[in-house]
């Protein structure tokens, strides 16, 4: 079987005397949608930080495409092709759709060191902004400070910005939240579109969107790991069952 | 409409000098340079506070740096601008450089706290300086020397000089905060950790900013040496960072003319009142206060509210 | 270098530093819960010193003096909270920056005119000469004086900051103000009451303080920056820090200031020891907060998480 684009090894956190992640292993293959799930409190999102580098692990390894990187800082991770949305909005709420999204594309297409030259005579940057704009459905917004959009065009805006730095693997977390059933299926169909260029980590609690989009599923209870396979596999699953759909069916 | 403006502002300046003799405001001349280097300082601080969103709260230290530069080499017998105005930007720029690679480790009032410390530590540094007048000052034999058959002892020749560099200085600002670099740095202060996420390594570009700051103050103080023909320490205590914040404050942090307006605001501010009581520092304080209270706007509109995160 | 000698400017330092911690407790509340810098504290420590000279000059006793400062200056303290300061917790720490700033400058010239740029402030009858405290070391007994209400009122707050409800309330605005709030603090009230006690102190500091430095307009702002520093090296927000921090910089900027000259002449040729021996004592608090934020970037003892 090929190196999983991402593989988590037996990865653990406390903070104080609560265990937020305990030796959890996974591995998401690359092209695949991966589904990550679990009731809150679960240690989801402790995971994505020790995924992205924001804090590291009391034990255990990170792999990002076979190279180590449990000490790398998040902006190296993001060199090698790792890329996250965030969970609260976390936009250039001043800045154009446009710019936010040009921004990301100035990151990876040279140095910004550089003194004179105005951004706006760099058509080839905006014109790769705007197309990226168009795909997550914000065609007619670019000039709308980010800070003025819509709950929904910000989440589809974060997308966006995230898919700018051409990464190998999008870390998105929870994308659909707080969005109504429009805006949810607009986001799924693009999760859905995106998915030839790029593999997924969905971190979700839409179970319609996860089960529809993910081609596997992790389920993490109590900071473990206690399930993965396919969406079938896992909706069969009694023990997932029991620790959280049971919720959801009670 | 900005344009015109700024081209109108322009040629005001520059026939300033020229209807002050027949008017008999000689000695507005001088007033009108030393207005124009604090702008220059006030914008090198607004590239690190205004752009940047970096509370400093040394940055007296920097323009006090370059002045003594030029004090020093005075001393010691060297008078040519283009020996000491290079070598002032440059020794301002390391040690902001420095300054900035220990400071920007810290984050938020210990930022603040530790620009004032290091700012602190060079005020001392100068009033321990025996050799070159420590607590009393230095002062100056003469202005800089140019060459050029100009001589910047001619209050008119030294403001055009001063004017020069202004718009110089200004345009580079303008320049930068439109190119790559000037975006990358706004959009720092924005949002740090998204920019982070991007794969930006904001630390480098957060120092560059601080050192770009630090060299333009040096060049200030090279230029505020002159129109005193004096240095003495006092011009990198911390109430001078303070006077040179309110500046950036109150013209607009983050505009362009943020800092050129703060300068004239505050210095005109504290002209006006002076000529009327000895208690000028009272009028001031009450209208910086009044505008803080009641125009959080600030003069080029870019107060930014506490976010809410 | 004997012994006593050091002993001496240790306590000198103590007592430098108890006086600092005073400032340093309504600054760091101040920082701590409001997330407010206001550098108008200094200007606090400066009306009580005048008042206490004024009060002194009036009723002839010091210490009825001190007590009226104290009051006079809370008072004062409340009513610029009140008007002025309240605005500003919403406000970016910019805009803090600029108005409390107007707010020295406002302060310094109303001083001015109301009492002109100095006066004289004596230390309480009885109080001016020395007493032994060792064989061979004379201390002077207004200095004695000044440590043991410093330790008093050091004491006085532990209690009430870890005793009393309202101290309770304090502390926990300062860890975590939305909690606070939560809790059905009234925060506003609170507040207030706080600077208002943070002025106090600062009336304290200043009066007693007033006989041995003098009593002048500007002399907020270079205690000011003392101040900072201390709580800084405390760690915002924390009372306990505020007492460390404070002592660690009243001994270390005395013994610096008293010995380092006298240290680098052994070492330098006399030219360099002069230049570089007071530079050197006065940076070196500087140095010290640098080198314990490298250490400990949120201070001693962060009060917040």
């Amino acid at each position: 079987m090929p190196e999983p684009i991402l593989r988590v090894d037996g990865v653990s956190k406390r903070f104080g005397g609560v265990v937020a992640v305990d030796t959890v292993t996974l591995g998401v293959r690359a092209g695949e949608i991966h589904a990550l799930i679990g009731p809150n409190g679960a240690g989801k999102t402790t995971l994505v930080h020790l995924l992205s580098g924001a804090t590291a692990p009391d034990a255990g390894r990170v792999f990002f495409g076979g190279a180590d990187v449990t000490a790398r800082a998040f902006h190296e991770r993001v060199a090698l092709g790792l890329a996250r949305s965030y969970q609260v909005t976390s936009l250039f709420r001043r800045f154009s759709a446009l710019d936010n999204v040009a921004l990301a594309v100035q990151a990876r297409s040279g140095s910004s060191l550089a003194f004179w030259r105005p951004v706006a005579a760099e058509r080839a940057l905006f014109d790769e902004a705007r197309a990226l704009l168009g795909e997550v459905g914000l065609a007619g917004r670019e000039s709308v400070p980010a800070g003025h959009l819509a709950h929904g065009e910000q989440r589809s805006l974060e997308v966006g910005v995230a898919l700018a730095t051409r990464p190998r693997l999008l870390l998105l977390d929870e994308p659909m939240a707080g969005m109504g059933p429009d805006e949810s299926e607009r986001m799924i169909a693009l999760i859905d579109a995106v998915k030839s260029r790029v593999t997924v980590l969905l971190i979700e609690h839409d179970m319609d969107a996860v089960f529809r989009l993910a081609d596997r599923i992790s389920v993490l209870v109590n900071g473990r790991v206690i399930a993965t396979g396919q969406p079938d596999e896992i909706r069969a699953n009694a023990e997932v069952k029991r620790a959280y759909l049971g919720e959801e069916a009670a | 409409m900005r344009r015109a403006l700024s081209l109108a502002a322009l040629a005001a300046a520059a026939a300033f000098p020229l209807v002050a003799q027949p008017l008999g405001w000689e000695f507005y001349v001088g007033f009108a340079s030393r207005i124009m280097i604090y702008a220059l300082a006030a914008s090198s601080l607004n590239l690190i506070l205004g752009y940047g969103g970096m509370l400093s709260f040394g940055h007296a230290a920097f323009v006090g740096a370059g002045a003594y530069v030029v004090g020093i080499l005075m001393a010691e017998g060297v008078a040519s601008a283009w020996v000491s105005w290079p070598l002032a930007i440059v020794v301002a720029g390391l040690l902001a450089a420095a300054v900035g690679a220990i400071s920007l480790r810290t984050r938020g009032v210990y930022f603040i706290m530790i620009t004032l410390a290091f700012a602190q530590m060079l005020y001392y540094i100068a009033v321990g300086m025996k050799a070159y007048g420590g607590e009393e000052g230095l002062n100056l034999a003469t202005r800089s020397g140019v060459g050029l058959g100009l001589n910047l002892k001619d209050d008119a020749t030294f403001y055009y000089v001063v004017l020069a560099i202004l718009v110089a200085g200004l345009y580079g600002l303008h320049r930068l905060a439109n190119a790559r670099f000037g975006r990358v740095v706004e959009a720092i202060r924005e949002n740090e950790t998204r920019m982070e996420a991007i794969g930006f390594p904001t630390y480098r570009y957060k120092l560059v900013c601080f050192a770009l700051g630090g060299a333009v103050a040096g060049l200030a103080g090279a230029l505020l040496a002159n129109q005193n023909s004096y240095v003495n320490p006092n011009l990198l205590y911390w109430t001078q960072s303070g006077s040179l914040m309110i500046m950036v404050i109150l013209g607009g942090v983050g505009a362009l003319y943020g800092g050129l307006l703060g300068a004239v605001a505050l210095l005109v501010l504290e002209e006006v009142f002076s000529a009327y009581t000895i208690h000028w520092q009272l009028g001031v304080g009450t209208i910086l206060l009044a505008i803080v209270l009641f125009a959080p706007q600030g003069l080029a509109g870019l107060f930014a509210r506490r976010p809410d995160a | 270098m004997s012994g006593i000698l050091i002993l001496e400017q240790t306590l000198n330092g103590l007592q430098f530093g108890l006086m600092l911690f005073l400032l340093a407790a309504g600054l760091t509340l101040v920082f701590g819960i409001m997330d407010m810098i206001n550098l108008a504290h200094g200007s606090l420590y400066m009306v009580g010193a005048f008042l206490a000279a004024t009060f002194a000059e009036l009723t002839g006793s010091f210490w009825l003096a001190v007590g009226l400062s104290l009051v006079g200056t809370a008072i004062i303290g409340m009513a610029v909270e009140l008007t002025v300061l309240r605005r500003l917790y919403a406000r970016d720490h910019l805009s803090q920056v600029l108005a409390t700033f107007a707010l020295i400058l406002i302060a310094n010239e109303l001083v001015r005119i109301v009492w002109g740029p100095q006066v004289p402030l004596n230390p309480p009858a009885g109080l001016e000469g020395p007493i032994e405290l060792l064989p061979g070391l004379s201390y002077s007994s207004y200095r004695l004086v000044i440590i043991a209400v410093g330790l008093a009122v050091a004491c006085l707050l532990y209690f009430v900051v870890t005793r009393t409800k309202t101290g309770m309330l304090v502390r926990a605005g300062a860890s975590n103000r939305e909690m606070a709030t939560a809790m059905g603090v009234n925060i506003k009230v609170l507040f207030t009451l706080v600077f208002g006690f943070g002025a106090a102190l600062c009336a304290i500091a200043g009066a007693m303080l007033g006989p041995i430095l003098a009593v002048q307009v500007g002399m907020g702002e270079s205690i000011l920056i003392l101040a900072f520093v201390v709580i800084v090296i405390g760690g915002i927000g924390s009372i306990r820090g505020a007492l460390v921090g404070a002592i660690l910089v009243g001994v270390v900027d005395t013994i610096g200031r008293a010995f380092i000259p006298a240290l680098l002449r052994e070492f330098l040729p006399p030219q360099f020891a002069s230049a570089l021996g007071p530079a050197l004592a006065s940076i070196l608090i500087y140095v010290l907060m640098a080198a314990i934020l490298f250490w400990k970037p949120q201070g001693l003892f962060p009060a917040r998480g």
